[in-house]
């Protein structure tokens, strides 16, 4: 059973119910977000994308079972590292990889840039550079939520290093003191850029970090989609019930460094291969789909080769797009007053 | 001998007050921490409690007298053995709280005069006029708001039940209940962000900081979250909020409570910046912001919400934010400024009026976007300016003016422009520093007179 800080819960470990078409579209889902976190780290080596990219490889088990876990309305936000979170909300791959190379055709028309993009269509709002700036944020599209009574459920997403920002203990207080809709997934792959959570954080178990405004918070095996979907499923409902938020520590890895110029000293080789080995999400979803007969080799090659092809249709319409036309520099800065 | 008890001043900016209620009566024997009376401000009703002992010999001011001056004495008590008979004069008032400078200027000169104040280009001339003060008329435009838009709620430090800390939003909570006024707690990074993501949420927030010096723990969602978002999402995300307090020196608060943020925020593409003077344009500018579908930095003046001016009586009554007013014509000078500072102008204007000197009086309104067609038309008629603010003078606001000026109108000018400002120093404490750090209406006079090359 995941530890969690509810004073009654049941020690039974309960095994996560699926079926092969929702097991499939994870396993799709997943693979889309890493092969496209390849394709933009190469697009990155060849110079085509600039500044800070921050590749989401290693922990697309997180937003997976997240979104798989949200209905339709209930909206999602997060930090920078913020490409899987849009692929998983369905925006255009195309539009997010112009956006990487700075097109005209980028979702923000080229003046975002790989931290942000925002679809109002999709319930994406953003994209935030400010390291906990999207924890208020989000609670206050819950707090929308709750005023508009439309229902819906927010859920705001940040990392182990977000989780020491000041604004965020502000956010919880408020959250619980108004039972706002808002669920706060904590996205610990353990390295605030190069800082590890027991050099960062006293208290490292960071699902505790709730207790003082009494949200319940949950760990969570952030590499395992089915136990992630299931504790989403569970926040999710306690705030759509009006119970207020919930925590959810997914306890997760990135392989690659924390942004391209990251040459990653401040870990072992071994540790990123054994994690890698041991642990990864997509991997485990394809022995699962194997045992279960769900799935071949020739099934999952033939899948992977179609992501392929939709990242490399991504990839050439990023670069083919041209570059944002001048006037666009003008434009956007302040909405029109109406009347 | 007698003790005499004086009118309190119950806020730093408090002057004179309504003694509303007597507790006690001629004769009754009082001790300290005994309540004597109710006192009413425009912010506020207060119990005076006594530090003394003794019995109360006489009552000087009527209960429900209006107008109370602070010092004033209102009640004398009698020490052991005395008898009313006793009791001579009191003792003359003591000074009031008010600071020096603006006593200095109140003596020198009457109040501008309304005669020569031009009506705004928006206003029907045939409208009645209702004296309201500057802090009703932020109340009105917010109640009025409100009662218009469901979607439009207002949060912050002590809004709800309290009235707000500075009463500007008084009764609100009566009217529109807890879902829509809403006390935070003290944590303004906290419900800046929590706003900012309400209005990207479909809400119109206005978010009241206490202070806008309390603000730069917030300045991050103001600025990388309100301001920037519409841009960097290529015009999808909006973000239509108001974020509104007082903002500069109030009076003997010290350096961390009377910071001036004007030229911060005038700074910032994606914020629209409005620093209102009068109460009609508050009222007008507010119900401008709110409605606005961008973030409105709403910088209002705590010394400036007792003062009364004359409000258009309008079912809607909007200032369209960006366009400044000439609030009095003149051809030999201009004097251009926001806020409280044209108040000092207006005076400087009058007293140069006398000496032959023909001033016009721009108040600028918005400070982004900055208004500069008004002042270069005016600077090609006087040829002359004078840039006044109350905050710091480096990358101030009357440093961009002046800059524009010289940039567009350069050949017009007649004397290099001149600017005044706030000394270079944290605002001071102490009475007399604190005056000497404050620029003020000679101050707006002596820069004049530099630029016309007059003693």
């Amino acid at each position: 059973m995941a530890k969690t800080t509810a004073k009654t819960s049941s020690s039974k470990k309960v095994t996560p119910k699926t079926n092969k078409e929702e097991l499939l579209e994870y396993y799709r889902s997943m693979l889309l977000i890493r092969r496209f976190e390849e394709k933009a780290g190469q697009l990155y080596g060849m110079g085509q994308i600039a500044g800070f990219c921050h590749l989401y490889i290693g922990q697309e088990a997180v937003v997976t079972g997240c979104r798989a876990a949200m209905q339709e309305g209930d909206q999602m936000i997060t930090g920078y590292r913020d490409h899987a979170h849009m692929l998983a909300c369905g925006m255009e791959s195309r539009g997010i990889m112009a956006e990487l190379t700075g097109r005209a055709g980028g979702l923000s028309r080229g003046k975002g840039g790989s931290m942000h993009m925002f679809s109002t269509e999709k319930h994406f709002y953003g994209g935030h550079g400010i390291v906990g700036a999207q924890v208020s944020l989000g609670a206050g599209l819950g707090f929308a939520n709750k005023y508009l009574d439309n229902g819906s459920v927010s859920l705001a997403f940040f990392g182990d290093g977000a989780s020491n920002q000041g604004q965020v203990y502000e956010t919880f207080n408020m959250a619980k003191l108004w039972d706002l809709p808002v669920v706060f997934v904590i996205e610990n792959n353990q390295y605030a850029m190069g800082t590890s959570v027991e050099r960062s954080s006293a208290e490292t178990e960071l699902y505790k970090r709730g207790s003082s405004f009494e949200i319940e918070g949950i760990q969570v095996d952030g590499m395992n989609v089915l136990e992630v979907r299931d504790a989403a499923a569970k926040a999710i409902k306690h705030a759509r019930d009006g119970k207020g938020p919930m925590i959810l520590e997914m306890k997760t890895y990135r392989y690659r460094g924390h942004s391209m110029s990251d040459p990653a000293k401040y870990r072992s080789r071994d540790e990123v291969t054994k994690t890698r080995s041991e642990r990864d999400p997509i991997d485990a979803v394809r022995a699962q789909l194997f045992d279960k007969g769900w799935a071949d080799e020739a099934s999952l090659k033939q899948m992977d080769k179609e992501i392929k092809e939709i990242v490399k249709d991504a990839a050439d319409f990023s670069l083919e797009s041209p570059e944002p036309h001048p006037d666009e520099l003008w434009t956007d800065v302040l909405l029109p007053v109406e009347g | 001998m007698a003790i005499d008890i004086q009118m309190p001043a119950l806020s730093p900016t408090m002057e004179e007050g309504t003694l509303s209620k007597w507790l006690v009566k001629e004769g009754d024997t009082v001790v300290s921490g005994d309540i004597l009376a109710e006192i009413e401000t425009d912010k506020a009703t207060m119990e005076v409690e006594s530090i003394d002992e003794g019995v109360v010999g006489k009552i000087l001011i009527a209960a429900g007298t209006d107008g109370v001056k602070v010092g004033a004495v209102i009640l004398q008590l009698l020490e052991d053995g005395e008898s009313a008979s006793d009791l001579g004069k009191p003792a003359a008032a003591a000074p009031t709280a008010a600071a020096p400078e603006t006593k200095a200027a109140a003596a020198e000169i009457s109040a501008p005069s309304t005669a020569t104040v031009m009506n705004d280009p928006s206003i029907p001339t045939n409208i009645k006029m209702v004296e309201t003060t500057v802090r009703d008329a932020l109340r009105d435009a917010m109640a009025e708001e409100m009662r218009r838009d469901e979607t439009v709620f207002v949060m912050g430090e002590e809004v709800a039940e309290y009235q707000g800390a500075y009463k500007v939003t008084r009764e609100l909570l009566q009217e529109f209940g807890e879902r829509r006024v809403i006390d935070t707690p003290i944590t303004e990074h906290g419900f800046a962000g929590i706003g900012c993501g309400a209005a990207m949420g479909g809400l119109r927030p206005i978010v009241e900081f206490m202070t806008w010096n309390f603000a730069m723990q917030a300045i991050d969602h103001i600025i990388n979250s309100a301001a920037k978002t519409l841009y960097m999402s290529g015009g999808q995300m909006r973000c239509p909020i108001v974020f509104r307090g007082p903002n500069g020196a109030a009076s003997r608060v010290g350096a961390q409570h009377s910071h001036d943020y004007g030229s911060w925020y005038a700074n910032v593409p994606g914020l629209k910046v409005v620093a209102p003077y009068d109460a009609a344009d508050a009222k007008g500018l507010l119900k401008a912001a709110i409605r606005d579908p961008n973030p409105v930095v709403f910088l209002e003046h705590e010394l400036m919400y007792g003062e009364t001016f004359d409000v258009p009586d309008m079912d809607d009554f909007i200032i369209p934010i960006g366009k400044a007013k000439v609030r009095r014509e003149g051809t030999d000078i201009t004097l251009v400024s926001h806020s409280r500072m044209v108040g000092r102008c207006l005076e400087a204007a009058e007293i140069l009026a006398a000496e032959g000197i023909s001033a016009e009086v721009i108040d600028l309104r918005t400070l982004r976007p900055l208004d500069t067609d008004t002042v270069i038309e005016s600077v090609k008629k006087t040829n002359r300016i004078v840039c006044a603010e109350e905050g710091w003078g480096q990358s101030g606001v009357g440093a961009e003016v002046a800059a524009r000026v010289v940039a567009e109108a350069f050949d017009y000018l007649d004397a290099p422009p001149e600017r005044v400002f706030q000394a270079d120093v944290p605002l001071p404490y102490a009475a007399n520093l604190e005056a000497l750090s404050l620029p003020g209406t000679k101050d707006v006079i002596a820069a004049a007179k530099r630029a016309l090359h007059v003693d």
